[in-house]
C-alpha cells in the first residue's frame, strides 16, 4: 500500500541528506520526496511516498521523528488529503500530431510552455494518476525528455500539520 | 566576554564536568589542543583514535557520564567510526570532537580532509559540523544534552580550524531549542494501569531486562517489582547487572548462548515484561516463535523499538525506572495473590536439571574453569569487560555481575578490539576498582597497542587473554555447521605475550595449568603495572549451550 507522509523539518544544511540516508539504512522503500520551505522559512516541509504495509508505515513515522531535526511527521493518506504533483514533458511533434497533441492537452488542462518546430513541452499538474495517464497518453507521440517532481500534499478541512508556537 | 573558538570548546566541556578526554591530536587540532596544554582537564593520549573512541564509552559505561574523545581531521576522524557504531548499537553517551580543515577549504579535498558528518549519519545520534563560531557554544550544549538524555547515544561535532581559532562572546546562560526533539520519560498512566493488571494475573510470567533498564538506574526498581510479584529475571547481555545474579529469583542471561533455563522460561510464558530490550535476533532466535503463548509488555524510552521486531501487546515509552515504580506501585494497592508459585517450581526444576556445565579434564585449561577462578579470586568485585567471541560468552556466562555497570561489552556490534581500550576507560572512570578485561588472541591484537596508554598514564587494567590460538568463535561455527574446515580462523602465530607485557613496562605472566590459575590471577592483581596473563586454553573448547542461528529459543544444543 501506498502512504504519504509529511514531515516538517529544520530548514538547516544536511537535513535532507540525512533523511535520505536514513531510508536507504533502513531499506524503507521511498516511491519520492518532495521537499520545500514552508509558511515559516526556518521550517522545510517534506512530502514522502512510502510503499509498504502498516509495519513498515510505524517504522518509517518512527524512525523519521527520532531524527533530531524532524519536528513533526503526519501520515496525510490515513485522512481525507489532497495531493498534487508537477510534470515537464517534451513531446516531438509534426504537422499531423499537432493538432492531436494540443486537443489531449486541453482536455487535461496543462500549458504548453514551449513550442518549437520538432518539440512541445508541455506542464501538467495533479495527482499521480492524472500524470501518469497523460504521460502514457503521450508516449506514442515520443517522449523526448521528462522531469517530474514527486508528490506534495495538503490534509482538506482546517486539519493541518504545523507546529504549536510556545508561549 | 569575547573567548576564541578553543577556549569556549574548553569552557564548554568543564561547564558539563568533563574531567578526562582521550585523544589524539593532529594538523587542524593544534589550536585546540594548545589549550589542553594548561586546562585542568586531563587529556589522555591515546595510540590510535579507535581506541580513543572505545576509552570514552567504557568511561561511560562505567560512570552514566560523557565520555569525550577527541580525533583530527581526516584518517583520525575516520578511525573513530568503528569506536561510534558500537556506542550507537549499545546507546551510549558519548562525544566525538573532530578538527575538520578551514571552512574556506571545505569540500576541495584539501589535506587531511573527510566529509565525516556525512561518513557518521548512521552512526551517531546526531551531528553537527561547526561552520561559525557565534553557534560553537550552543552546538555544544545541544551534543551534551543529546548525546545523554532521552535514549542516549554517540554526538559528534566537527569543528574546522578556523572555527577554533575564530573569536566570538562567550555566553553565559545559553537555552537550548530543539524541537524535534522531546524525549518521553513518564509512562502512559492507562497503560502502567494496564501493564499491573496483566502482571497480577499472570500465572507463568518472566521480566527481560536489557541495556535500557542499566542506562535508566531501574535496577532497583526492577528487584522490587520481580520480588514483589515474585517474577524470574532474566537479562540480555547488555542487560547483565540490571538484577542480581546471585537472587534466586536470576536466571541469567538469555538467548544464543544463554542458560537453557532462562530460554525455557521465556519459551514457556505466558507474560514477557520486556525493559529496556530491543529483542536482536540474538536475543530471540526465530522471531516468528519467540514466546509464542506470552503477551508482551514492552517498556523502551525509544518508541522505534516498540514493534520493530517483536509484536507487543501493550507498549510503554517512557524510563525504564519512572514506569516500573508506578507498575509496583499500582499492583501494591491491589490484592496479592500467590500466583506464580508453581510456575517457579517448574522453573528451578529446569534450573536444576540444566545447569551451565563443562567437561574438566585433569590439567587442561578450561577457560570456564579460569573465569570461575577470577570470579572467585575477585569475590565477584572486578569490572568486567569483555572482547568479543567465546571469551565474551564465557564471561558472560561465568562471572555473576550483581550490580549495574559491572559488565562492559560490545553487544550490538560485536567489537573485536573494544575491550582492551574500552577498560581503560572503565579504569579511568573507577580508579578504585579492579579492572578485567577477558580477551581472545585475536581481539587482543587488534588494541593491543593502547599497551603503552595504560603504561604511560598509570592506568593498570588487568587483561585475562584467553588464548585458543584461533578466532575461536567462528572456528566453533565452522566445527559445527561447516565440517570443521578452519579457513581462515587459525591464528597460528601470536607474539610472546609475557615478553610483548615486559616490553611495554608492562607486568606479563603466563598459565598453562589448572594449578597455577589462582596464583596467576593473584599476581596481577597484586602488581600495580598493567598486567596481561597469556592462558594457554584448550583450543578447541566451545560455547555451549548453543541456539544456532536463526532457531527457535528452545532448540538448544549442547551444555548438558
Ligand atoms: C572487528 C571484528 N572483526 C571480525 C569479527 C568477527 N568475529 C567474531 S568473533 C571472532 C573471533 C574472535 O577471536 P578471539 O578474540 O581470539 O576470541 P575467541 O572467540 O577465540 O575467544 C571474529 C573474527 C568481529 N566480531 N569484529
Ligand atoms: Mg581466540
Amino acid at each position: 500500500m501506498k502512504h504519504v507522509l509529511a514531515a516538517l523539518v529544520e530548514n538547516k544544511p544536511g537535513v535532507l541528506s540525512r533523511i535520505i540516508n536514513l531510508f536507504s539504512r533502513r531499506g524503507f522503500n521511498i516511491e519520492s520526496a518532495a521537499v520545500g520551505e514552508t509558511e515559516d522559512p526556518k521550517i522545510s516541509r517534506l512530502t514522502v511516498v512510502v510503499e509498504g504495509d502498516d509495519k513498515v508505515l510505524e517504522q518509517v513515522t518512527k524512525q523519521l521523528n527520532k531524527l533530531i531535526d524532524v519536528i513533526k511527521v503526519s501520515d496525510l493518506s490515513s485522512g481525507d488529503m489532497t495531493g498534487r504533483g508537477l510534470a515537464l514533458i517534451k513531446v516531438s511533434v509534426d504537422r499531423e500530431t499537432m493538432g492531436e497533441i494540443i486537443e489531449i492537452s486541453d482536455i487535461f488542462r496543462t500549458k504548453i510552455i514551449d513550442v518549437s518546430p520538432k518539440s512541445l513541452i508541455i506542464e501538467v499538474t495533479g495527482t499521480d494518476e492524472k500524470i501518469m495517464a497523460f504521460i502514457d497518453l503521450m508516449r506514442r507521440f515520443g517522449i523526448k525528455e521528462m522531469a517530474q517532481t514527486g508528490l506534495i500534499a495538503l490534509a482538506r478541512g482546517a486539519k493541518a500539520t504545523t507546529i504549536k508556537k510556545e508561549g | 566576554m569575547k573567548k576564541i573558538g578553543t577556549a569556549i570548546i574548553l569552557e564548554s566541556l568543564m561547564e558539563e564536568g568533563v574531567e578526562v578526554v582521550f585523544g589524539i591530536p593532529g594538523g587542524v587540532l593544534i589550536p585546540l589542543y594548545d589549550e589542553f596544554y594548561d586546562s585542568k582537564i586531563r587529556h589522555i593520549l591515546m595510540r590510535h583514535e579507535q581506541a580513543a573512541a572505545h576509552a570514552a564509552d567504557g568511561y561511560a559505561r562505567a560512570s552514566g557520564r560523557v565520555g569525550v574523545c577527541i580525533a583530527t581531521s581526516g584518517p583520525g576522524a575516520t578511525n573513530l567510526v568503528t569506536g561510534l557504531a558500537t556506542a550507537y548499537m549499545d546507546s551510549i553517551p558519548v562525544l566525538a570532537l573532530t578538527g575538520q580543515v578551514p571552512t574556506t577549504l571545505i569540500g576541495n579535498d584539501a589535506f587531511q580532509e573527510a566529509n565525516i558528518t556525512g561518513i557518521t549519519f548512521s552512526v551517531t545520534k546526531h551531528n553537527y559540523l561547526v561552520t561559525d563560531v557565534k553557534e560553537l557554544q550552543n552546538t555544544l550544549r545541544e551534543a551534551f544534552y543529546i548525546a545523554s538524555t532521552g535514549r542516549p547515544g554517540p554526538v559528534l561535532v566537527d569543528l574546522p580550524k578556523d572555527v577554533q581559532t575564530a573569536e566570538t562572546d562567550y555566553k553565559k546562560d545559553i537555552k537550548i531549542n530543539l524541537p524535534g526533539y522531546k524525549p518521553t520519560y513518564g509512562g502512559h498512566p492507562k497503560q502502567i494501569k494496564r501493564a499491573a493488571d496483566l502482571i497480577i494475573s499472570a500465572e507463568r510470567p518472566v521480566i527481560i531486562a536489557g541495556g535500557g533498564t542499566i542506562i535508566s538506574g531501574a535496577d532497583e526498581e526492577l528487584r522490587e517489582l520481580a520480588e514483589l510479584v515474585m517474577i524470574p529475571v532474566t537479562t540480555t547481555l547488555m542487560g547483565k547487572g540490571a538484577f542480581p545474579e546471585d537472587h534466586p529469583l536470576s536466571l541469567g542471561m538469555l538467548g544464543m548462548h544463554g542458560t537453557r533455563y532462562a530460554n525455557y522460561s521465556v519459551m514457556n510464558s505466558n507474560l514477557v515484561i520486556a525493559v529496556g530490550v530491543r529483542f536482536s535476533d540474538r536475543v530471540t532466535g526465530k522471531i516468528e516463535s519467540f514466546a509464542a503463548d506470552a503477551k508482551i509488555i514492552h517498556i523502551d524510552i525509544d518508541p522505534a523499538e516498540i514493534g520493530k521486531n517483536v509484536r507487543a501487546d501493550l507498549p510503554i515509552v517512557g524510563d525504564a525506572k519512572n514506569i516500573l515504580s508506578s507498575i509496583t506501585n499500582e499492583i501494591k494497592i491491589q490484592i496479592k495473590k500467590e500466583k506464580t508459585k508453581d510456575w517457579l517450581a517448574k522453573v528451578k526444576r529446569w534450573r536444576e536439571e540444566y545447569p551451565l556445565s563443562f567437561e574438566e579434564s585433569g590439567e587442561t585449561l578450561k577457560p570456564q574453569y579460569i573465569i570461575k577462578e577470577l570470579y572467585k579470586t575477585t569475590k565477584g568485585e572486578a569490572i568486567i569487560v569483555t572482547e568479543v567471541g567465546q571469551n565474551q560468552m564465557w564471561a558472560a556466562q561465568y562471572y555473576l555481575c550483581n550490580r549495574p555497570r559491572r559488565f562492559i561489552s560490545s553487544g550490538g556490534l560485536g567489537t573485536m578490539g573494544y575491550g582492551f581500550p574500552a577498560a581503560i576507560g572503565a579504569k579511568v572512570a573507577k580508579p578504585d576498582e579492579m579492572v578485567f578485561d577477558i580477551s581472545g588472541d585475536g581481539s587482543f591484537q587488534m588494541n593491543c597497542q593502547e599497551l603503552a596508554t595504560a603504561v604511560q598514564n598509570d592506568i593498570p587494567v588487568k587483561v585475562a587473554v584467553l588464548n585458543n590460538g584461533y578466532l575461536g568463535m567462528v572456528r566453533q561455527w565452522q566445527e559445527l555447521f561447516y565440517e570443521r574446515r578452519y579457513s581462515g580462523t587459525k591464528l597460528g602465530y601470536l607474539p610472546d605475550l609475557v615478553k610483548f607485557a615486559e616490553a611495554y613496562g608492562a607486568f606479563g605472566t603466563r598459565v598453562t595449568r589448572k594449578s597455577e590459575v589462582r596464583s596467576a590471577i593473584e599476581e596481577a592483581i597484586e602488581t600495580d603495572k598493567p598486567a596481561i596473563i597469556d592462558f594457554r586454553i584448550e583450543e578447541e573448547e566451545n560455547v555451549f549451550p548453543m541456539v544456532p542461528a536463526g532457531a527457535p529459543l528452545d532448540e538448544i544444543i549442547g551444555g548438558n
